[in-house]
């Protein structure tokens, strides 16, 4: 269980730094205690991996990355691993997992993602990921994201009525 | 936006100091006054390039859950079904895809128990099956896109 203090620390912060010159000290007031001492706080967090980040988070569509491409593949369980370590390699992959397949209408088992900026450099990407990796012996699909319905971090309540952002 | 945005942008998906001046810590490295770095990220903000300036959590550290599922929806009911879906506080990016299995989305819920609740939910307000798809190993997560 998360020390109390720490979530709350957590909640003060997950909406967003305050943008002032010393926002660390900002926070500090709020939550009635030293600046240096929620520093040191917020580096522990940090290292022991609660905050995975501290910085921008950005929307891809501004940013013109516009095709999203979930590649899965149906890996043999024994090779998975060393796969998914090659295909992880690639600048351009942005996140490597294994899931679990689900018989014959789902036998995947190995996804990676692409962000790009337009579905031909994307396909172009997954050949030259296809080529080193050797996953053309692989059956496999490339899903592009159509449309996007909801993209945000879910907020939920937590035990202390406030709401968190998530990332995913 | 121009190269000073895209530069900042680039250097602070990478990681934001944690000392007591940290925009002019960061801003030193980008040839920047802590006060422009400032304006510039404020700008950046409402213009809707950044969605947040904060932290990134770890769910599951924080005692929460993530659940990738997918469903299959049949392409007359679906907009409906996006319409139930959505309306629950737990889903997250909803993306619908070129496949049979055509809706994707992530559940985050404050605790792991949650899950299989919501799961029941959506499969009943829906009447279509909810095909769990967590992750079992993390090869890579390295999200950070390039401006």
């Amino acid at each position: 269980m998360m020390d109390p203090f720490d979530r709350r620390l957590l909640e003060a912060i997950q909406q967003g730094l305050p943008i002032t010159p010393r926002p660390y000290a900002a926070i500090a007031e709020r939550l009635g205690i030293q600046e240096a001492e929620l520093i040191e706080r917020l580096a522990v967090l940090r290292r022991q991996g609660l905050i995975k980040r501290l910085g921008v988070i950005v929307r891809h569509r501004p940013l013109g990355y516009t095709a999203n491409a979930m590649i899965v593949l149906d890996v043999p369980d024994r090779l998975v691993a060393q796969i998914g370590g090659h295909v992880s390699r690639f600048g351009f992959v942005t996140l490597c997992y294994r899931r679990p397949r689900h018989g014959e209408q789902w036998p995947y088992n190995l996804y990676c993602m692409i962000h790009g900026k337009s579905r031909g450099r994307v396909l172009q990407q997954f050949q030259q990921l296809s080529d080193s990796c050797g996953l053309r012996q692989f059956p496999g699909e490339v899903l592009f994201s159509r449309r996007c319905f909801k993209q945000r971090g879910a907020l939920y309540r937590s035990c202390h009525g406030g709401d968190r952002a998530l990332p995913i | 936006m121009d190269d000073m945005d895209r530069r900042i942008i680039n250097r602070l998906q990478q990681g934001f100091p944690v000392c007591d001046s940290p925009y002019e810590q960061a801003a030193r490295e980008l040839g920047l006054s802590g006060e422009e770095l400032i304006e510039r990220i404020g700008g950046l903000l409402t213009a809707g390039v950044l969605s947040r300036f904060g932290p990134l959590y770890h769910a599951e550290r924080m005692g929460g859950a993530l659940m990738l599922v997918a469903l299959q929806v049949p392409e007359q009911r679906f907009s409906e079904v996006a319409g139930i879906v959505n309306a629950f506080p737990e889903v997250a990016h909803n993306y619908r895809r070129n496949h049979r299995f055509n809706m994707w989305f992530v559940l985050a819920t404050e605790q792991c128990s949650r899950i299989p609740e919501v799961i029941d939910s959506i499969e009943k307000d829906t009447g279509l099956k909810v095909y769990r798809m967590p992750k079992i190993e993390e090869y890579y997560v390295g999200l950070k896109l390039e401006a």
